[in-house]
């Protein structure tokens, strides 16, 4: 598996710029089975990522305003 | 230091604050450049009076409502220039691919935008200016929100503008426009190379000038000077915009402020109120940033230390905190939030 915010495998280097507060700003870039780069669309209120591979994820539906 | 040096330090920080109760508090005008530099300069211990006094002056000049806004990237990534904080610049490695927004994606984020109470909405598109194929989708886009029955007040930001471009807009009904001078116009070169700080000002007045509400504000923490943040204050108070949106960096990844410092917390706050006691009538919007320099705690500060407006949810290609956050936060505050009927 590899890293969504750098793209590097999960198990090797050095992931500490890919965690904490400023990571959690960050939506996925990097698909996790292929590492490679998403088309990413973020909306007020979620994100969409579309790997040409393995398809989109999305945030978590949003609840609490709409 | 002597006495006699430390007294003349002393009188002067306390000068500046009495100075801007009388001067803006009282009789509605901006600090200058050299005042705001001696606002920032202040020590850390006056940073609770700074603030409740820009808090005062933002309730006398704009009142205790809040506007809340919804942003949305249209066009994201591959944009030819160099502004060396952006993601979205094609010219840095940066892991941000180009993307399209639909129009049945644009409509979904106005009416999320909408749900939240929100009362603006800004669509934004990486682009140095549009070109037809982009003024064409914002006009498809514009009509569809309107088609869809959301009365939310459209604005944009699509880079620099034609005089043509500028009546288009107007025509299609965007009430306001968003270009960001985005730092003092001494350390604008350092920043941004393939395009001048000019440029950007000869945009604003254009839409100035046609009618639309002018949104201008930047990004503080890309390297500038004390001197500079003031001169950026000062050169925006001199364009008068409606609004000022503040973000602080969040360095990107890729680029040239990849691993740039965060601005500290305290220091954000100061910025806060010393744009408040530069632009006194100005709406100043929290933006970008926030959540990584200031937490959930110095939000609450900074809205009750000059800001009356907010970009809630996510920014263009960064995550912000829920919306329900922020609105929960203004509840607390009791501030309330800005309803379309005030804005029209
Ligand atoms: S013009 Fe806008 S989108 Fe393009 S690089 Fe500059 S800030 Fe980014
Ligand atoms: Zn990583
Ligand atoms: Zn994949």
């Amino acid at each position: 598996m590899y890293c969504v915010h750098c793209g590097r495998p999960d198990a090797e280097g050095d992931h500490s710029g890919c965690r904490g507060v400023r990571a959690a700003l960050e939506p996925p870039r990097f698909c996790a089975e292929c590492a490679r780069r998403m088309v990413v669309q973020v909306t007020p209120v979620g994100w969409s990522a579309r790997c040409s591979r393995h398809g989109e994820i999305t945030s978590a539906e949003p609840t609490s305003v709409v | 230091m002597t006495a006699a040096a430390e007294r003349t330090q002393h009188s002067s920080t306390e000068d500046v604050l009495a100075v801007a109760r009388e001067q803006v508090l009282d009789r509605g005008t901006g600090l200058s450049q050299e005042q705001v530099l001696a606002v920032l300069e202040l020590a850390d211990d006056r940073l609770e009076d700074l603030l409740a006094l820009a808090h005062e002056v933002r309730m006398r000049w704009c009142g205790p409502e809040v506007e809340v806004e919804g942003i949305i990237s249209l066009k994201t990534g591959g944009c030819p220039e160099d502004c060396h904080f952006c993601s979205q610049s094609g010219r840095f490695p940066t892991p941000v691919r180009s993307a399209w927004l639909d129009i049945p994606g644009l409509v979904e984020a106005a009416r999320q935008t909408a749900a939240t109470g929100a009362t603006e909405f800004c669509i934004v598109a990486a682009v140095r200016g549009p070109d037809a194929r982009l003024l064409s989708q914002v006009r498809d886009g514009v009509k569809a929100i309107r088609e869809s029955g959301n009365d939310i007040q459209i604005a944009c930001s699509l880079g620099m503008l034609t005089q043509e471009q500028v009546d288009e807009l107007v025509a299609m009904g965007v009430h306001r426009y968003n270009h960001n001078l985005e730092t003092a116009r001494s350390h604008f070169p350092n920043v941004v190379t393939t395009h001048s700080w000019e440029e950007r000002w000869d945009t604003l007045r254009m839409v100035r000038a046609a009618g639309m509400e002018v949104c201008s504000g930047g990004i503080l923490g890309m390297g500038e000077t004390t001197e500079q943040r003031a001169e950026f204050a000062a050169q925006l108070a001199e364009l008068e915009p409606d609004e000022v949106p503040m973000n602080f960096l969040i360095p990107q990844p890729g680029t040239p402020y990849e691993h740039y410092e965060p601005v500290e917390g305290r220091e954000a706050l100061k910025l806060v109120a010393a744009f408040r006691l530069a632009m006194p009538r100005t709406m100043l919007r929290f933006a970008g940033g926030r959540e990584l320099t200031l937490g959930d705690l110095g939000a609450e500060q900074g809205m009750l230390g000059g800001i009356n407006a907010i970009i809630v949810g996510n920014y263009l290609t960064n995550l912000g905190r829920p919306a329900q956050r922020d609105l929960d936060m203004l509840a607390d505050l009791k501030m309330p939030i800005k309803a379309l009927a005030d804005s029209l």
